[in-house]
């Protein structure tokens, strides 16, 4: 700690005068008359065109089909070395001819020079087309999904929610978050949307139920 | 030899660092409002940037918002959690200190701007490091922290596109969302060429004005800068006081790159930003986007709470800043003023805006927010603050956008009538500066109805003190609505200061846009 700490209490309370000395904050009243979700139909098909609409790749698939599937994207894309999570399933990659290199600890420039990374999430909300990484099962720290240009996520339809305010029960705030709504843009030139600039440039996401 | 030569500002240049403080671009000493306001008018290049990027803005975030049938109700619970937080402030900054202790982080405070520079400086030449690199952060840029480190020897490295491109150009932001929106795509490029090379990567030979092209040269410029700075700057978009959380929106992922790869991290965060629980976050995190961006949720939000062990920084300090926050929190009419979440809805809604751009406000906080913040943050005192509050047609649009209804012009009129009471104070020129400017030039507020909520209510119905007389004589609550141009031709013309005419490209303009 360092600073003007009691100096900055002490005036927060004087300007806090007016308010009463025995109100307490749940004295003030939060109505909460919104909606946990929005009713937009089924959750999946919601999530793909949302995520469609954000310039993402989208695909739904069964967990049989899921090794073909993630071969047949991290061939479409060209990848020779992917990353993946130490504790991504091994059966991701039963199908794929490409290298895959579990992350250990690799540093900067080791991730650097990776075609892309592969990882599963831990929530999902359809209704914004946001997939959520919690640094948790197959997903790795946060460098990992972030210095690749390619990244490649796997969701379960277990894990999709409909709408924001289902979401987070199911996080843990102590956990490093990242929530992911398409791939990097920006909109700062004539507000003219550009897909990727420093995060992964494409993300492509299969679906799995 | 160096290509650094060419601009005293870059860092390479290696100028005094007292030189190159001085040479960044300030707000500080610009001229009033009204002032600025008419030579922007005049720059019909930006007026027309900035009419077609808040016009796009407007009607993307429409789309959103009516997309969403619970809005008001997420609005009602936004304001509030933001009054519950507001009037219990002192409980909740002691909370989020000690959540954020717990969690391995280190909370400091700063009573005003020269001791929040002071603590972030400490904190870099701790690390031994010279070079940051920042996120874009409404704080950092209201206690001039880049101007702060420079002078320490520091060059603090902006990152995200726009703030790059005002970076580049030594220019001032001008929107809190898209500081660079009144750039077009060929200045853009003129930019990048001519500057990128003196401050790291240049910009390719070949650039166009493509914003793919600008976007990729972008990406190439930081990317080293990413993989090797060790310690970044941020604000937080929100502070979670029951469990320590930093909650940081963007889309471009700099603000990932900038959170993630350096080994320490420090927050500046202005003592408004919490929020009470971790629960909250599912109103924010639906009223932010749809009202700033227009879209259903931004690409990028990151949360993190004090350090994780092999992930992310391993040291993160947050310094908590008043600098006049509490001074607008003793205010219970100006208060609400803090419950703001920097979406800009209200400035790409606002008509004065939209006319002045953002430099008119003199403030890192432009437009309606800028109107009744600045003059609160640092009194009423000095003239540029004295005629904020007469920068506006109180037409209520900024109020109707606001996704935690803070009621702009009720501020504004309260505050009207602080500057009208401060003993032997201009109000009057105040008043007629800005009325002057917003009214005589026929095209300048540009519907009939905004003309007609701007008789009912550009001035108070009643001055209060020695501006009483000025309002009593000309029987402001009589005049018609429709004549209150006539009105002001008549009355006010005389006495407001002199306008050069519209040019027949505005009016043009608006004929085409119609
Ligand atoms: S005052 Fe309201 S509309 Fe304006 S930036 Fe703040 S939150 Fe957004």
């Amino acid at each position: 700690m360092s600073g003007s700490r009691e100096r900055v209490l002490a005036r927060v309370r004087a300007a806090l005068a007016d308010v009463p000395r025995d109100e307490a904050p749940q004295d003030v009243a939060v109505p909460r008359d919104y909606s946990p979700a929005h009713d937009r139909g089924e959750a999946a098909e919601l999530l793909v065109d949302r995520l469609e609409d954000y310039k993402a790749l989208v695909h739904r698939t069964s967990p049989e089909g899921l090794a073909g599937d993630i071969a047949r994207a991290l061939a479409r894309r060209g990848t020779h070395r992917v990353a993946a999570p130490a504790d991504a399933p091994a059966d991701w990659f039963g199908s794929t001819e490409v290298e895959v290199v579990r992350d250990g600890g690799l540093d900067i420039a080791g991730l650097d020079g990776m075609d892309g990374v592969v990882t599963g999430c831990a929530a999902a909300i359809a209704e914004t087309g946001t997939i959520v990484l919690d640094a948790g099962e197959a997903q790795g720290r946060r460098a990992l999904t972030l210095i690749p240009d390619y990244h490649l996520c796997v969701v379960r339809g277990d894990q999709i929610v409909a709408g924001v305010p289902q979401a987070l029960p199911r996080l843990d705030p102590r956990r490093p978050l990242t929530w992911i709504s398409g791939p990097s843009a920006t909109s700062d030139i004539e507000l003219d949307r550009v897909e990727g600039v420093h995060g992964p440039r494409t993300l492509e996401v299969m679906i799995v139920d | 030899m160096s290509p650094h030569r060419s601009t005293g500002r870059a860092p390479g240049a290696q100028p005094s660092s007292g030189e190159r403080a001085a040479g960044h671009a300030t707000f500080m000493g610009m001229p009033p409002f009204p002032e600025a306001a008419k030579s922007a008018v005049e720059d019909s290049q930006m007026r027309h940037n900035l009419r077609l990027a808040t016009g796009t803005i407007r009607g993307k975030r429409e789309a959103v918002v009516s997309e969403l049938d619970d809005w008001p109700d997420l609005r009602q619970a936004g304001k509030a959690i933001k009054d519950r937080t507001l009037r219990h402030l002192d409980t909740y900054l002691e909370q989020l200190e000690e959540a954020v202790t717990a969690a391995g982080g280190t909370v400091h405070w700063a009573a005003d701007a020269d001791e929040a520079n002071e603590i972030v400086t400490g904190l870099v030449q701790a690390t031994g490091e010279s070079d940051v690199v920042k996120v874009k952060s409404m704080a950092t840029q209201e206690i001039e922290l880049n101007e702060a480190l420079a002078q320490a020897g520091i060059t603090a490295y902006e990152t995200d596109l726009a703030e790059l491109i005002v970076q580049l150009s030594d220019d001032l932001p001008s929107h809190i969302l898209v500081p660079a929106i009144h750039r077009n795509r060929a200045e853009i490029r003129e930019i990048f060429r001519d500057r990128m090379a003196s401050w790291g990567v240049p910009a390719p030979e070949e650039l166009s004005d493509d914003p793919r092209a600008l976007a990729e040269a972008a990406r190439v410029h930081l990317r080293e800068r990413f993989l090797n700075t060790k310690v970044a700057i941020s604000g937080a978009n929100f502070a979670v006081a029951d469990t320590g959380s930093m909650v940081v929106l963007e889309s471009e992922g700099n603000g990932r790159m900038c959170l993630t790869l350096p080994q320490t991290l420090i927050s500046v965060v202005g003592i408004e930003k919490i929020v009470p629980t971790w629960s909250d976050l599912e109103v924010f995190l639906q009223l932010l986007p749809r009202s700033s961006t227009g879209e259903r949720m931004n690409p990028y939000t990151s949360t993190w709470t004090g350090v994780t062990p092999g992930d992310g920084p391993q040291e993160f300090h947050v310094v908590l800043l008043d600098n006049g926050r509490t001074d607008v929190l003793a205010d219970t009419v100006g208060r609400q003023a803090l419950r703001c979440i920097r979406c800009s809805a209200c400035l790409n809604t606002c008509p004065v805006y939209e006319r002045t751009g953002g430099h008119a406000y003199g403030s890192v906080y432009p437009g309606p927010i800028g109107a009744i913040l600045t003059p609160q943050l640092r009194g009423t005192a000095s003239e540029t603050e004295a005629s904020l509050p007469y920068a506006s047609s109180l037409c209520g649009a900024c109020y109707e956008v606001c996704p935690v209804a803070i009621d702009i012009p009720e501020v504004l009129v309260h505050l009207r009538e602080e500057v009208v009471a401060r003993p032997g104070h201009r109000a009057e020129k105040a008043a007629m500066g800005a009325a002057g400017w917003l009214l005589n030039g026929e095209h300048r507020l540009d519907t009939a109805q905004r003309a007609a909520s701007a008789a009912r209510s550009l001035v108070p119905r009643r001055m209060p003190g020695p501006a009483s007389a000025w309002t009593d004589t000309r029987d402001i609550p009589e005049v018609p609505e429709e004549s209150f141009r006539s009105w002001w031709r008549r009355e006010g013309a005389a006495e407001a200061p002199e306008h050069t005419g519209d040019g027949g490209d505005e009016d043009a303009q608006e004929g085409g846009r119609r």
